[in-house]
């Protein structure tokens, strides 16, 4: 696997990433799982949960259920319920899920978190416009990590 | 629903009341001022392999969006039709001519709008309704023409949309229309956009289903232009596509383009069966 390492990054601010998996340098394994930390860094799942109800992140709730996230509206039906998903799934299926179910879910309408190649007419977020340049994946690698640790609270 | 992992979030749906969603009834039937039957469900046209039905996005509404159009003094819509009845008699252009001079009383109409778009023989090309207005304006009246999807456009087609209410949808998709339609639903079919999501991935494997605070239904366009609460105007068919497009992180087509107008006829031949029922309401 090919890392870019954030030298700078790590010398000057300790707590940082000292390494980073970018979208296109992921090695998934044969079911889609992902073993390692994208960021370096293990997973926030406080800032998991601000990800996966925000609009402008991952908005997980648009299409899933999760009864823990009762509190905060509205929740979709598109997807599966994902109360219980700690239990099903290991840290890296949850990780490849995440960042691309389409490698565990053939044809699924999830989209990929942490893709950056392979659309069509990709567009500047939500303005209608062309993309300019490449593309930055929906989620950054420490917010894939960080719903991961929040998936992963997610026990029967 | 096409793969068991969605199946099994349809019966979860069943089940439980999604957390904090307005819930529509699916069930009702639409009759206007008492008199005007709509065809809110239908056999799906045989064209369609994956539905077996056919729904009118009323159906999918929130029980008091539902009730505004079952009545036009409550229909905020209907307003707009009046001022397409006054643009239908007003003379302009080089011509001095009206729509009214040429074609009569605006319910001569009745049926036209359930019919389109359609071939025009002449100029070899599908036309949406707008389009063949357009022409009229330059061709026959010597006007100027009208902005698409904009106010004297949008009010002339609600007009009529309006004396065609209750007619079933009827696009010829064969003959020379044939490849338009089939680049419109290959259209209908390609995901777009860094969400990867086709027109299919949310109106025919979805529909039923909440995205969000969203009830989604079939997509379909026999209510346009669609009176929406969101904007409280009317809106046209492919300013809604590009919304839809737009919300798939893509780079959408414009309107008026030829992607939109073959996206048009084949979206509306998924509808034929169900009513017209311009101006419609939605939220
Ligand atoms: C556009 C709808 C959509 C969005 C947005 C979405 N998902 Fe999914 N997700 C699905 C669907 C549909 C499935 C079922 C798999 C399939 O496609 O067959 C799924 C499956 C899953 C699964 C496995 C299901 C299980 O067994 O529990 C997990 C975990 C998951 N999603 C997490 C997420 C997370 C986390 C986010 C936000 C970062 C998210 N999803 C955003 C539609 C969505
Ligand atoms: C000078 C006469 C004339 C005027 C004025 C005129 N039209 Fe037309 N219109 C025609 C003719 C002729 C046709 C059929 C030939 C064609 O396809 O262009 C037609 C066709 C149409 C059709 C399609 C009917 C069908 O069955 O497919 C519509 C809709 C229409 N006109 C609307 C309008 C509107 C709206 C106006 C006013 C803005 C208008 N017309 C003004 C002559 C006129
Ligand atoms: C991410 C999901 C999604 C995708 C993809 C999508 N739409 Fe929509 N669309 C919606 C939602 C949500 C609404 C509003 C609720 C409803 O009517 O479904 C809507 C509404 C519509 C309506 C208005 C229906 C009415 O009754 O007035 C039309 C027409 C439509 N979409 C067409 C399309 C077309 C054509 C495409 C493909 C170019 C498309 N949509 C792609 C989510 C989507």
């Amino acid at each position: 696997m090919k890392r870019i390492v954030l030298a700078a990054a790590a010398a000057s601010i300790s707590t940082f990433a000292y390494a980073q998996t970018a979208p296109n340098d992921v090695t998934f394994g044969d079911y889609g799982e992902i073993e390692v930390s994208l960021s370096g860094e293990a997973g926030d799942a406080a800032r998991g949960l601000e990800v996966m109800v925000s609009r402008g992140k991952g908005n997980c709730i648009a299409c899933h259920e999760v009864t823990a996230l009762q509190d905060y509206p509205f929740h979709g039906e598109v997807g599966p319920m994902l109360d219980g998903a700690g239990d099903r799934w290991t840290e890296a299926d949850l990780r490849g899920i995440v960042a691309n179910a389409k490698n565990v879910f053939p044809e699924s309408v999830m989209p990929a978190f942490y893709r950056t190649d392979g659309f069509t007419r990709p567009g500047d977020a939500y303005t209608g416009r062309a993309a300019e340049g490449e593309l930055d994946p929906l989620l950054t690698a420490q917010e894939i990590e960080d719903v991961v640790a929040y998936l992963m609270t997610l026990t029967d | 629903m096409k793969t068991k992992l969605l199946a099994t979030a349809s019966i979860c749906a069943a089940l439980t009341v999604p957390f904090g969603t307005v819930m529509a009834d699916e069930d009702a039937n639409l009759i206007i001022d008492g008199e005007i039957e709509i065809t809110v469900r239908a056999p799906a046209p045989d064209h369609l392999e994956n539905l077996d039905e056919i729904f009118s996005g009323w159906v999918y509404r929130a029980t008091e969006t539902q009730a505004l159009q079952a009545d036009d003094f409550e229909n905020p819509g209907m307003i707009f039709v009046d001022s397409g009845h006054d643009l239908w008699n007003t003379v302009e252009g080089e011509a001095g001519e009206s729509c009214a001079s040429c074609h009569g009383d605006a319910e001569e109409m009745a049926g036209v709008a359930a019919t389109y778009p359609k071939w025009n023989d002449a100029t070899e090309e599908v036309r949406t309704i707008s389009m063949q207005i357009n022409a009229c304006r330059t061709e026959q009246m010597g006007a100027e023409e009208w902005n698409l999807d904009k106010s004297e456009l949008l009010n002339m087609t609600a007009l009529l949309a309006s004396v065609s209410r209750g007619m079933p949808v009827n696009v010829a998709i064969d003959g020379p229309a044939q490849a338009t339609w089939e680049m419109g639903r290959d259209l209908y079919y390609t995901r777009t956009g860094q969400l990867d999501l086709s027109c299919a991935n949310c109106h025919e494997d979805n529909y039923g289903n909440n995205i969000r605070a969203d009830h989604l239904s079939q997509g379909q366009i026999n209510g346009f232009p669609t009176y929406r609460l969101k904007n409280a105007r009317l809106n046209g068919v492919h300013s809604r596509f590009r919304g839809c497009v737009r919300d798939t992180r893509a780079e959408t087509y414009s309107v008026g383009s030829p992607e939109f107008v073959a996206l048009e006829l084949y979206v509306m031949s998924r509808g034929n069966g169900l009513s017209i029922e311009g101006p419609s309401v939605r939220n």
